[in-house]
């Protein structure tokens, strides 16, 4: 048996996973139109590469990377490009951004997936990556960050973490991948083992989810039977469950004993995560030239009659996958992106979903009023759950105080917003809300800081300008004077007026032609 | 004797702290940099000087007051305070409530604008772009919200006009987690 270590605080939660664990992922038929947001990824926005009216098929390119940090987005249905216009993206203030809109044409021939071309060799990494950047693969575990950006480290990777724990309550949508699609998740793993040189390979399931394991065992002693020699490094291992062991440090502490530096991410320990989903992900491109066109989203909660797992179409609005699911179970409901935990509550069921997407959490709005907040007793109880080990209650005080400089010492950055001190709190203050208002606080300050940055160095340069203007200007008239004065030596000068309005009229072009 | 020794102490002394005085001269007065820093660089002039930098030049000579920059808002008024240990006041011409300013942009409507570059040429960070008898149009990701072309430079009225910075999700914020008071936002 493998070691584990343990991570600090944590939570054992009620799982609350049977409600969506009934049935096998269900397809989601195409929708009448797909809504495919030009940032689902971290990083910079898609470019897009079709314009409305284009014909497009299930697969094909429609938007491409814009930097190194960056993720393309293909059409996830066969059909016409409506526009390229501003839709409300899954976000808690239904921000709107730009979304490639595809009106789905389903009897429209070619209906097949394009392929992203031959298979790359095994060896080639740079064609691999290139693969992989060009299905616009990010993390599908929710952190959505570019898969091929993550796989060239810079430092020596001795261990490859496949991240199949999923703590958070009610989301089974990776479960159901391992029970379903074990191969591909193994397949994934090897590939990405091979890509980052690592000597080992952990799938690590948490142990909630007995059936997956099993199914990944199997799957993996099939690979090895059929003559895989990397197959060999390659280890299922069961975690203990607890929230959140399924964060990427927590992780990596729990598989490793090595803890990632503060602000620093697990290449720098010699160790790569990655979600399962996205091993699938890789698996399906690298093998079958399938670019990431959907996703295996969890609808569950209290709210909606017949929860379970859902292949769906990128961009599919969330309406759609609600009614699919059965409808909801009363007149109003909260929408949750995620779980309850570490979720962001949706402004409406008008939103799609992205590939950020895990699960979509409905809960009846409830009528009575919530209790309300007291003040803090410091009883300490966050601190102890505290995965990170920082002091909640101190973090608290000073959000609560916008004393927004004291919270750097007290690694405010390096909060994971998992919400178990919120939910021990027995003042039932809203902790993680206020780490949140602090965070995006200081956000907006260093981007207001670096705004007024380049607001100075433009007025430096216009002043300079001007101040280079005036002073060939002054050249100018003192050359005309000269030139002037020397035939009409003997004469007196010319008067005032006269000299004034060349001048006028010099000064204007100069300002014309530098605007 | 000791009167003596002690001169000659105090002349090493008068000696080192005359070659420090020349040779570890500062030539800027750093709290002008360090006001600079604070104040937001819209450089619209509401403080009544012709920009951030000489404001700050002139809080630093004590010739105005800490209270003198709106767009600045509450927050950098105790900035002020703060660094130059004073008491923090309301805002000049405010309400008197403590708050900051929304952030603003100005737009051109390229509709009406009959280019006459007078906008151009006030433009303190250059967000305008432009040539005569050509339509206008302001970069929004440069412009500070100064307000200095609006109408009456504008010959044309609703030309220019202010709008609020477009919410997206890079510069969207949470909102403080509790009501005055003390429940929870819902």
């Amino acid at each position: 048996m493998k070691r584990l270590w343990r991570f600090p605080g944590g939570l054992r939660l009620p799982g609350s996973k049977d409600l969506s664990t009934g049935g096998a992922i269900a397809p989601l038929a195409a929708p009448a139109r797909v809504y495919l947001p030009l940032r689902q990824h971290a990083g910079a926005a898609a470019k897009p590469v079709v314009q409305a009216g284009d014909r497009v098929v299930r697969g094909q390119l429609v938007a491409a990377p814009s930097a190194f940090v960056s993720a393309a987005v293909h059409a996830s249905v066969s059909g016409r490009v409506v526009e390229i216009s501003d839709h409300a993206i899954p976000h808690p203030a239904g921000i709107m951004e730009p979304c490639v809109v595809i009106e789905a044409e389903p009897g429209r021939a070619g209906d097949a997936t394009p392929s992203l071309g031959p298979v790359p060799a095994a060896g080639d990494m740079e064609a691999l990556r290139e693969r992989i950047r060009a299905a616009g693969i990010v993390g599908l575990g929710g952190a959505v960050f570019p898969s091929a950006a993550k796989l060239k480290p810079s430092r020596p990777i001795d261990t490859l973490v496949v991240n199949g724990v999923e703590c958070e309550p009610y989301i089974t949508c990776d479960d159901a991948l391992m029970r379903e699609r074990p191969e591909a998740v193994i397949h994934g793993s090897l590939v990405l083992m091979g890509m980052v040189e690592a000597g080992r390979c952990v799938v690590a399931v948490e142990d909630n989810k007995p059936q997956a394991a099993a199914r990944l065992r199997e799957a993996l002693k099939a690979v090895v039977a059929g003559g895989r020699q990397d197959a060999g490094t390659l280890e299922v291992v069961e975690v203990p469950t607890r929230f959140p062991a399924g964060g990427e440090k927590q992780l990596v502490r729990t598989l490793t004993g090595r803890e990632v530096p503060r602000g620093g991410l697990p290449y720098e320990v010699g160790v790569v995560c990655i979600n399962v989903g996205t091993a699938a992900a890789v698996a399906a491109a690298v093998r079958e030239g399938r670019p990431l066109t959907s996703r295996v989203v969890t609808v569950t909660g209290p709210g909606i009659r017949r929860p379970g797992n859902f292949e769906v179409a990128l961009g599919t609005p969330v309406a759609d996958l609600i009614e699919a699911a059965g409808g909801t179970t009363a007149e109003e409901v909260e929408l949750i992106m995620g779980g309850p935990m570490m979720g962001r509550r949706l402004e409406s069921d008008r939103t799609m979903v992205v590939k950020a997407t895990n699960c979509i959490l409905v809960t009846p709005v409830r009528t009575e009023r919530s209790e309300p907040v007291m003040p803090c007793i410091r009883c300490g109880a966050c601190a102890e759950v505290c995965p990170i080990n920082l002091l909640p209650q101190q973090l608290y005080w000073h959000a609560r105080g916008r004393s927004f400089d004291k919270l750097e010492p007290y690694g405010l950055a390096d909060c994971i917003e998992c919400g178990c001190c919120a939910v021990v709190c027995p003042s039932r203050i809203p902790l993680v809300d206020f780490y949140r208002f602090a965070k995006s606080e200081i956000a907006d300050q260093e981007r207001k800081r670096r705004s007024a940055e380049e607001s100075r160095a433009r007025t430096n340069a216009r002043n300079a300008r001007i101040e280079q203007q005036k002073r060939e200007q002054e050249a100018r008239k003192a050359a005309r004077k000269a030139a002037r004065r020397k035939p009409k030596a003997d004469k007196a000068e010319a008067p005032e007026g006269e000299k004034q309005a060349p001048q006028d009229g010099e000064a204007r072009r100069a300002v014309g032609g530098a605007s | 004797m000791e009167v003596v020794l002690l001169t000659i102490i105090a002349l090493l002394f008068g000696v080192g702290l005359g070659v420090a005085a020349i040779r570890l001269r500062v030539e800027k007065d750093p709290v002008v940099d360090q006001i600079d820093a604070i104040l937001p660089q819209t450089q619209c002039g509401q403080c009544s000087f012709p920009g951030c930098r000489p404001y700050a030049e002139a809080l630093a000579a004590g010739e105005a007051d800490i209270n003198q920059c709106p767009p600045g808002g509450d927050t950098g008024m105790r900035a002020l305070a703060d660094l130059l240990g004073k008491e923090p006041k309301p805002l000049a011409g405010g309400d008197g409530e403590a708050s900051d300013p929304v952030p603003m942009v100005a737009v051109v409507d390229e509709s009406t604008c009959i280019g006459c570059t007078k906008c151009l040429q006030v433009c303190p960070v250059d967000a305008i772009v432009g040539a005569p008898k050509q339509k206008h149009t302001i970069i929004e990701a440069h412009c500070t919200g100064c307000e200095l072309c609006l109408p009456p430079l504008c010959p044309v009225p609703d030309c220019i006009v202010m709008v609020e910075v477009r919410p997206t999700a890079a510069n969207w914020k949470w909102q403080y987690p509790l009501t005055a008071a003390g429940e929870r936002v819902a």
